[in-house]
C-alpha cells in the first residue's frame, strides 16, 4: 500500500513494493511495511494469501524457483536487499531471529536441545562450548523452562509442545536479535499454551525492545498483541491500521468477512449463522488488475476489474477498496 | 427420552515404558488416559467434549466408538453392550456410529475418486451397487455439494479444504449412521471456511436429528454446535453441563482458565495471565485428589487428600471441584 501509514523515521524493519512470484503466479504483489522497535506488526489473512511466503522473502529464505524483487528492504538503517547469501546468512539467527509454527519439525530431532543451541552461540559469536551452554541456560531460564540445565540434554520428542515452542522461542532470542519474525508461533499449540507463549513473547519484547513481525491467521491473537495489523489476501495488503483503529472500524470488506467468521462468546448466539466467506482465494496470474477480493465480495461493481488505489478511514488507517471509508455503517 | 450412550466408569490406560527398577518390582505403569468416567448422552442430542491436549478427549471419543476396548467400565449403545459386539451386530454398529476425523488432507485416500472414497461405507456394509449412487449422490447433496457429477470424479487433491471436509462428512454421513464423533473437524480449516462447516454441522444436527460428540479444544466453537458441554482434564470429566451455563457461569478453576485463553478479535479483552500455571500433569502418576491441584490458584488441603466428586451446582449443572461442593460452598 505504497504512499500509505510512513512512520518510517527509525524503523527496524522497512519494506516498500516486495514481490514473490512462483513460476507464473505471483504469491506477494508489492507490499510495503514497517516495524519500529518494540512494536509488534501483525500480517493476517488466510492460507494462500501469501503472508509466509513475505515473511520468507524479507529472510531471504526462499525456495528455489521462486523470484524476489523488492524496491526498498531496510533493515535497522542499512538495505539487505541487495546482500550475498553469505552475509544474509550472518543476520539470520543473530540480529534477525525467527521463530516458525511447528517447534517439532524446525528442531532436529536426531541433536540435543543443548548441542543446538550451542551451535548458535558458537556460529555467530564464537563462544566456546561452555560459556554457550551457560548462555544457553540463562535463556531458557529466562523463558521459563523448568529444570533448563537438564533440558539441554534432551531430544526434542522429549519435550511437551508448549516446552518446544519455549525452546524455540529461547534459540531465536540467543544472540539478542533486534528484529524476530515469528509464522505462526502459536498455531500448534493448546489455547491455555498459547496464552502463556504469546504472554512470554510481549514481556520479552518490552524488555529487549524487540521488533516483531508477526504472521498469523487468528485475529483473537491480532487483537490480544498485535499494536500495528496489515491484513493480506492474494499477495496484497488490503487493510492496514493501528490495532485500534481497525478493530473499531474493520473497513474492508474481506476483513470483514473474516471477522464475522469468528464465533465470539457474547456476540454470535446459537441459533445464529456464522458468516462465511464463499469461494477460496484465488490463484493471480502475472498482469492481473483490479481488487483480487471481487469474485467473493458481495458489493463487487463492474469498477473493482480496474485498479483500486488506497484510500484513508483515518490517518493510521488506509484500505484498498472502491468503497467509501463508512460504508458498512449504513448496512450494519 | 432415550438415552443412546450410557458409559459408567469408563476407562482406559495405555501401558507405557518401565524402567528396570519398576521391572523388577514387577510394576507395569500406565498411562490413564481416561479414568473413570461416567457418560449420558440422549439421542439426538449433540454434546461436546473439551480440554486440552493429553487431557483424554480424543480416547473418549474412541473407546465411544470401539475403536480401542476399555480397560474398565461398562459402555451401552443404543441399549446393548458395546463390549459383547461381533460380527453381524457389529458390522450394524459400525455402521450406526460414525466418525469425522480432523485433517481431511490425510482422511482420504489421495488415489481414490470422491465417488469412490464415499462409498467406501456402502461396499463396507454390502450395499447393493446399483443403490451407491443414489446414496451417495444424497450424501453429498447434505453437505451441500449438491452439483455431484462435477466432484464425483474428481480425486482429493483438485478440491479445497473446506470442500474436502464436506466430502468426509458426507463418507460419515452416506451410511445414514446414528451417532456421530467429530473429533476436531474444523482445527485444519481456515476461518472463512470454518464458519461454513459449523454451520453445516449445524444445520445436519437439526434436519437428520444426529446424536453427535463434538471434540475439541476451542470452547467457543463447541458453544456454536452443542447444548451440553463436558470439559476434561487428564482422564477425568471436571465439568458438565449446559454450554451456555458452561461458558457464562463456568464452575471448574480449570474451564475458567480454557474460556479465558481464547484470544477473541476485540481490543478490549483482559491480557491478563491465565489463572492456571504450568502445563498438564503427568498421566502416568497424577496428583493425588484433585489433578488440577498443581497448577490451582485456589488449592488448599482437602485438594491433595480427596478426589472431588462430580456434583451439581445449578440444575443440570455439575461440577467436579472442592470449592463449589456444599461443604465448602460457605467457606469459598
Amino acid at each position: 500500500m505504497s504512499a500509505t501509514l510512513k512512520r518510517s523515521t527509525n524503523a527496524t524493519l522497512e519494506v516498500e513494493g516486495l514481490r514473490v512470484s512462483f513460476g507464473g503466479m505471483e504469491a506477494v504483489r508489492g507490499i510495503d511495511l514497517s516495524v519500529e522497535r518494540g512494536e509488534t506488526h501483525c500480517l493476517v489473512g488466510e492460507s494462500g494469501c501469501g503472508k509466509s511466503a513475505s515473511a520468507l522473502a524479507i529472510m531471504g529464505l526462499l525456495p528455489g524457483g521462486a523470484r524476489r524483487s523488492v524496491r526498498r528492504l531496510g533493515f535497522a538503517g542499512d538495505e539487505i536487499g541487495k546482500l550475498s547469501e553469505r552475509r544474509m546468512a550472518r543476520l539470520r539467527g543473530d540480529r534477525i531471529g525467527m521463530i516458525f509454527q511447528d517447534p517439532m519439525t524446525s528442531l532436529n530431532p536426531a541433536y540435543t536441545i543443548g548441542s543446538q543451541m550451542t551451535e548458535v552461540l558458537r556460529r555467530h559469536r564464537g563462544l566456546a562450548r561452555d560459556k554457550a551452554a551457560e548462555r544457553a541456560v540463562a535463556m531458557l531460564d529466562r523463558v521459563g523452562v523448568t529444570a533448563p540445565g537438564m533440558r539441554l540434554g534432551q531430544f526434542p520428542h522429549q519435550l511437551s509442545g508448549g516446552l518446544r515452542q519455549r525452546v524455540m522461542i529461547a534459540m531465536a532470542l540467543l544472540c539478542e536479535p533486534t528484529l524476530l519474525i515469528a509464522d505462526e508461533p502459536t498455531t500448534a499449540l493448546d489455547v491455555t499454551v498459547q496464552a502463556q507463549t504469546l504472554r512470554l513473547l510481549a514481556e520479552l519484547q518490552r524488555e529487549l525492545g524487540l521488533a516483531v513481525l508477526l504472521i498469523t491467521h487468528d485475529l483473537g491473537v491480532v487483537a490480544r498483541v498485535a499494536h500495528r495489523v496489515s491484513v493480506m489476501y492474494a499477495g496484497e495488503i488490503v487493510e492496514q491500521a493501528t490495532t485500534e483503529a481497525l478493530f473499531a472500524a474493520p473497513t474492508h470488506p474481506y476483513t470483514r468477512g473474516l471477522l464475522d467468521a469468528i464465533p465470539v462468546p457474547g456476540k454470535v448466539r446459537r441459533g445464529d449463522k456464522l458468516g462465511s466467506i464463499p469461494g477460496i482465494v484465488p490463484r493471480i496470474p502475472a498482469g492481473f488488475v483490479g481488487c483480487a477480493f471481487r469474485d467473493r465480495c458481495a458489493f463487487a461493481e463492474p469498477v473493482c476489474a480496474s485498479n483500486i488505489p488506497p484510500q484513508f478511514a483515518s490517518p493510521d488507517h488506509a484500505y484498498r477498496c472502491r468503497m467509501a471509508p463508512d460504508w458498512w455503517r449504513a448496512t450494519a | 427420552m432415550a438415552e443412546l450412550i450410557a458409559a459408567a466408569n469408563l476407562t482406559k490406560h495405555y501401558p507405557t515404558s518401565r524402567t528396570t527398577r519398576q521391572m523388577l518390582r514387577g510394576e507395569r505403569p500406565v498411562v490413564r488416559a481416561v479414568d473413570g468416567i461416567d457418560l449420558v448422552i440422549q439421542r439426538g442430542e449433540s454434546v461436546g467434549l473439551v480440554g486440552e491436549s493429553g487431557s483424554g478427549k480424543t480416547t473418549v471419543g474412541r473407546l465411544l466408538l470401539k475403536l480401542t476396548e476399555a480397560s474398565g467400565g461398562t459402555l451401552n449403545f443404543d441399549g446393548a453392550a458395546v463390549s459383547g459386539l461381533s460380527g453381524d451386530s457389529l458390522r450394524r454398529f459400525r455402521q450406526q456410529a460414525q466418525l469425522v476425523f480432523q485433517n481431511p488432507f490425510d482422511s482420504v485416500n489421495p488415489r481414490f475418486t470422491i465417488r469412490r472414497a464415499v462409498a467406501e461405507p456402502l461396499i463396507n456394509t454390502g450395499v447393493p451397487r446399483a443403490e451407491r449412487d443414489g446414496r451417495i449422490a444424497e450424501a453429498m447433496r447434505l453437505v451441500h455439494l449438491g452439483d455431484f457429477h462435477r466432484y464425483a470424479d474428481k480425486h482429493p487433491s483438485e478440491l479445497s479444504g473446506g470442500q474436502l471436509q464436506r466430502v468426509v462428512l458426507a463418507r460419515a454421513l452416506v451410511g445414514r449412521p446414528s451417532f456421530l464423533v467429530a473429533d476436531e473437524p474444523v482445527s485444519m480449516l481456515d476461518v472463512s471456511v470454518r464458519a461454513g462447516i459449523l454451520n453445516l454441522m449445524r444445520e445436519l444436527r437439526d434436519r437428520l436429528g444426529l446424536t453427535a460428540l463434538y471434540i475439541s479444544h476451542d470452547l467457543t466453537l463447541v458453544r456454536y454446535v452443542c447444548e451440553r458441554t463436558l470439559v476434561m482434564y487428564l482422564g477425568r470429566i471436571v465439568e458438565d453441563g449446559p454450554t451456555s451455563e458452561v461458558i457464562s457461569r463456568p464452575a471448574h478453576p480449570y474451564t475458567q482458565a480454557l474460556i479465558k485463553a481464547v484470544p477473541r478479535p476485540r481490543t478490549d479483552q483482559s491480557r491478563e495471565d491465565l489463572p492456571i500455571s504450568g502445563g498438564l500433569a503427568n498421566a502416568v502418576s497424577p496428583p493425588s485428589g484433585c489433578r488440577l491441584r498443581d497448577r490451582c490458584p485456589y488449592a488448599f488441603a482437602r485438594c491433595a487428600q480427596e478426589v472431588p466428586a462430580l456434583l451439581e451446582v445449578a440444575p443440570g449443572h455439575r461440577a467436579a471441584c472442592h470449592l463449589t461442593s456444599p461443604a465448602n460452598a460457605a467457606a469459598a
